[in-house]
């Protein structure tokens, strides 16, 4: 099974490196970048903790092989903290103790943040539908809901 | 799990693809939601992947002649946001929200959900429902197969090793097309205990037309015939009876046949309520 050489945008940056088919997407960031951000869960796309942006779209790191990426762009927990664009919604989940041990955080994060580049005030409702894809453990989900909705409600009340 | 390891090639052109599914164990990627995750559960051992995502033109929504015909490689979250579909396949806008999750929906595809061809998949049903039909390019060129002969088995359907999928075509809507849709899962995004689908034109207070298709109660799509007469004939009762003929669900881990029969009752009786109402 020969390895494929790929060429694609990660966190802004070129990367070039040679990966077998098989290589998850996520596997890939994590063991051959180094970026262990994104996290490995049920591996069938069930749970939701190795979501990454690919193209700008929040999708299944486990769900999406390495190799297909060739030419593409992908963004990490890493790339959206650094960037500073989710700062309000990390200090929220902090306020708002929305994280315990954290493993689901990253894709928690992701996800939120998507929705929320929808604009305006999503209910409480359409937050737990668009997070539905993301299993937390610890939390309970209503800390996650209350931060990211009072998130939503600083971003719509600074920008009207 | 990992997958076992498989060789990968991007196809250019759908021609391209055909060409590359000549090798033995060869298979389809397009969104890969529910095959890489086979692939990860060592369910499936392809010897060979042929991507189709980078092929251009099956990504398209267009209507023309009467009918909708909606790309293969569209994805979930493209048609949900499709404005065209809303509008000429009402049906489909309905079930798009249940299929899995956000992230799932931004990655699968409209072919690949009716290729895979889940029993317990929402779009098999719809394309069933609407009575739709599929594009499919082989090595002998293009053809047309009908819903009603598309789904033949549990993941069995009338395409070949060698076949591509490359549309889906329905019906457009027009005034008095009416459409029906509900679903019980135990989580929202979890595949369907049992799902109904349904379409009827209206005719005054009457239906006519009526296709009622059930998903999570057999190895296929499921029409209930009988229980579509009933319907047409004004009888809502009998239609809920009939069901005890035209369904025979096996138990599964999510719930027994018995239970599965009772709740595909409940589910007419909302999916009429839906067909007897107008469209807004």
């Amino acid at each position: 099974m020969t390895a494929h050489e790929i060429t694609l945008t990660v966190n802004g940056e070129e990367v070039r490196e040679a990966v077998e088919p098989r290589t998850t997407l996520v596997d890939f960031l994590r063991d051959t970048l180094g970026l262990t951000g994104s996290h490995v869960g049920c591996e069938h796309g069930v749970c939701g903790a190795c979501s990454v942006r690919l193209d700008g779209a929040v999708v299944r790191g486990c769900l999406t092989l390495a190799v297909q990426c060739d030419g593409h762009k992908v963004e990490t927990i890493e790339g959206a903290s650094d960037s500073g664009a989710i700062a309000d919604l990390q200090e929220a989940f902090r306020t708002r103790n929305a994280l315990q041990c954290g493993y689901c955080t990253p894709a928690m994060l992701l996800t939120a943040a998507e929705l929320l580049a929808g604009g305006g005030v999503p209910s409480r409702a359409a937050i737990r539908e668009h997070l539905s894809g993301n299993y937390c453990r610890c939390t309970g989900y209503h800390a996650i809901i209350d931060a990211v909705e009072a998130v939503a409600r600083v971003r719509a009340g600074a920008t009207s | 799990m990992k997958p076992a390891p498989f060789d990968y090639a991007r196809a250019r052109s759908v021609e391209h693809a055909v060409e590359l599914l000549g090798r033995e164990g060869a298979r389809v990627l397009a969104g890969g939601q529910s095959l890489i995750a086979t692939l990860n559960m060592r369910l499936s051992h392809p010897s060979l992947l042929v991507d189709i995502n980078e092929v251009t033109g099956l990504d398209r929504i267009a209507r023309r002649n009467g009918h909708i015909e909606i790309g293969a490689l569209v994805r979930h979250v493209q048609a949900e946001r499709s404005a065209e579909i809303a509008q000429t396949a009402p049906l489909v806008a309905r079930a798009l929200p249940h299929i899995g999750h956000p992230a799932i929906r931004n990655r699968g595809t409209i072919g690949g959900s009716i290729a895979f061809a889940d029993p317990a998949a929402e779009l098999p049903a719809c394309l069933l429902a609407l009575d739709g039909e599929v594009e499919i390019a082989g090595p002998a060129g293009k053809r047309t197969v009908k819903a009603d002969d598309f789904f033949q088995g549990l993941f069995e359907t009338a395409l070949g090793p060698r076949d591509v999928l490359i549309a889906i075509r329905l019906p457009a809507a027009t005034h008095d097309t009416r459409v029906g849709f509900a679903e019980l899962a135990r989580r929202h995004g979890d595949y369907a205990m049992v799902g109904l689908a349904a379409a009827a034109r209206a005719n005054g207070t009457k239906l006519t037309d009526v296709r009622l298709v059930f998903f999570g109660v057999g190895s296929t799509p499921v029409r209930a015939r009988d229980a579509e007469a009933a319907l047409a004939a004004g009888d809502l009762e009998a239609g809920v009876k009939a069901l005890a003929r035209n369904l025979d669900p096996p138990d599964d881990v999510q719930a027994t046949g018995a239970v599965k029969k009772h709740l595909a009752g409940v589910l007419l009786r909302r999916v009429a309520r839906q067909l007897t109402e107008a469209p807004q």
